[in-house]
């Protein structure tokens, strides 16, 4: 096994040698004239206003904060996937409690409205029966 | 075999497979242009070479001799390493993946897969992973607007998309109990495929390749009508050449890997009852597996020509809430079908 992984260990060589000199090749016979303008960021050709590095919406975060959890399911599920067979009802039920545990995370994320993309709705505590009585702008 | 005929076959095989694949690549530009011209009504490219037979690789010569403009604004290392992060992810992943069965070459028997690795899916799953970065460093680097905004979107669509990937892949792996490709095509014998087994996991892992590999209806990142290019519009010459050949390679990676998880790889159903020999036999093993890896490339260009593209809220919506769920029913209904039939 281990010659199988020199292998790919071998492809990979090979596969950043000709990356590497496919843009390096290029520079020996292209132009190189910059300009003062040629230089400029591209914004539709208009002189660039502020910086590149604008802020942006927080949900990007949020999603790969949700990604993080769920990949590493993905990881903890692929060596009962491997085994499962030998393992008869006693590994359904595993896998099945496993998922239905995942199913939750899930459903409490939606019900959260993390996977909302458009402004998502607020939902606010109640205390048994009665309705804490806050104005939906004011929580927003 | 000794080590020195190992090293000979191995070194043969990857050139002749990075050769293919660059062969492939250049030709499924060619095509995607000549189907959307057949899509559109128009004639498409026919000038260079015949019925413009010779087009990608002027277009490659052309993109070549031109001048690299780095804006003052980026991040120089980081814009370079981009591209060559995004090629070498391309190209890479074909390591593991099987196009034939065994040959008889010169009385040594040589599988046709560059590397027989044990963790071989694993491998894949890491690769394709590490594609998210070249886009998020481009885009990061290059000091655009359009950049940042392109490289920010397209890195949140492939982890979403990532996640019901992956959930997808477990299916298959809970039918072949291996993680190494070869024995996942075996296990796909006769009309065994896991795209008739699984319709669901298939469909899910399709449109999760469509979203990974930045295809329209996923297009997003480089929505041209509002982001200019996304994360490549402050790249020329040569390096974005590399991002055009990366997302071509990707598609053809995506097929193969399609084609291998679901669609019996490189199998004709029931060909070992045909009593044909060696040779025939995996001759016709490999023109089995390239006319699927075709139908699908194609089926990658019709669809791009075909549907418009998601709002970015739809695709998020399609993602966590659809392909999601339904990867997770996926695992459920192959492990409940194990656990009925005995498979």
């Amino acid at each position: 096994m281990l010659i199988e992984f020199g292998k790919v260990f071998v492809f990979l060589l090979i596969a950043i040698v000709f990356v590497i000199v496919a843009l390096i090749a290029a520079k020996f016979i292209r132009p190189a004239r910059p300009t003062h303008e040629k230089m400029l960021t591209y914004e539709c050709g208009e002189n660039p206003i502020g910086t590149p590095w604008v802020k942006f919406n927080i949900r990007f975060y949020v999603v790969a904060l949700i990604f993080l959890i769920f990949d590493v399911e993905v990881v903890l599920l692929i060596p009962w996937a491997l085994v499962y067979k030998g393992f008869g009802l006693g590994g359904f039920l595993v896998g099945a409690i496993f998922l239905f545990m995942l199913g939750l995370g899930m459903a409490y994320e939606w019900r959260k409205g993390d996977l909302e993309w458009v402004k998502p709705k607020v939902i606010l505590p109640t205390l048994k029966n009665v309705q804490v009585d806050i104005k939906e702008d004011a929580a927003a | 075999m000794n080590i020195l005929q190992i090293i000979i076959f191995t070194i043969v095989k990857i050139l002749i497979v990075v050769t293919i694949i660059l062969l492939a690549v250049t030709y499924l530009v060619y095509f995607e242009r000549k189907i959307s011209a057949w899509a559109q009504n128009r004639i498409g490219p026919n000038r260079v070479g015949w019925h413009g037979a010779l087009q990608s690789f002027a277009d490659v010569l052309k993109l070549l001799l031109k001048e690299d403009i780095v804006p003052d604004a980026a991040n120089k290392p980081i814009h370079t390493l981009a591209p060559i992060i995004a090629l070498f992810v391309s190209f890479t992943t074909y390591a593991v993946i099987p196009f034939g069965p065994n040959i008889n070459v010169f009385g040594f028997s040589v599988p046709l897969v560059v590397a027989d690795v044990n963790i071989g899916i694993l491998y894949v799953l890491a690769l394709t992973s590490l594609g998210v970065y070249a886009i998020t460093l481009a885009g990061w680097s290059s000091g655009s607007k359009y950049s940042l905004l392109g490289g920010i979107r397209s890195s949140a669509q492939m982890i979403s998309y990532e996640i019901s990937m992956g959930f997808s892949i477990g299916g298959v792996l809970l039918l072949s109990q291996s993680l190494r490709p070869v024995e996942i095509v075996q296990a796909q014998s006769g009309w065994m495929w896991n795209a008739i087994l699984q319709p669901v996991g298939f469909i899910t892992f399709l449109v999760s390749a469509f979203a990974e590999t930045n295809r329209l209806p996923f297009d997003l990142p480089e929505a041209e009508p509002e982001l200019v290019g996304g994360y490549h519009t402050e790249y020329s010459s040569m390096k974005f050449a590399g991002f055009f050949l990366a997302e071509y390679a990707n598609m053809f990676i995506a097929s193969a890997l399609i084609v291998t998880l679901y669609l019996g790889g490189w199998q004709f159903p029931y060909l070992d009852h045909f009593g044909l020999s060696n040779g025939w036999f995996a001759v016709i093993s490999v023109i089995t597996f390239a006319i699927k890896v075709a139908a699908l490339l194609f089926f990658f260009i019709w669809v791009r020509w075909s549907i418009p593209r998601f709002r970015y809220d739809q695709l998020m919506n399609l993602g966590w809430k659809v392909m999601f769920p339904l990867s997770l029913l996926n695992i459920i209904w192959v492990a409940v079908l194990i656990m009925v039939f005995k498979l």
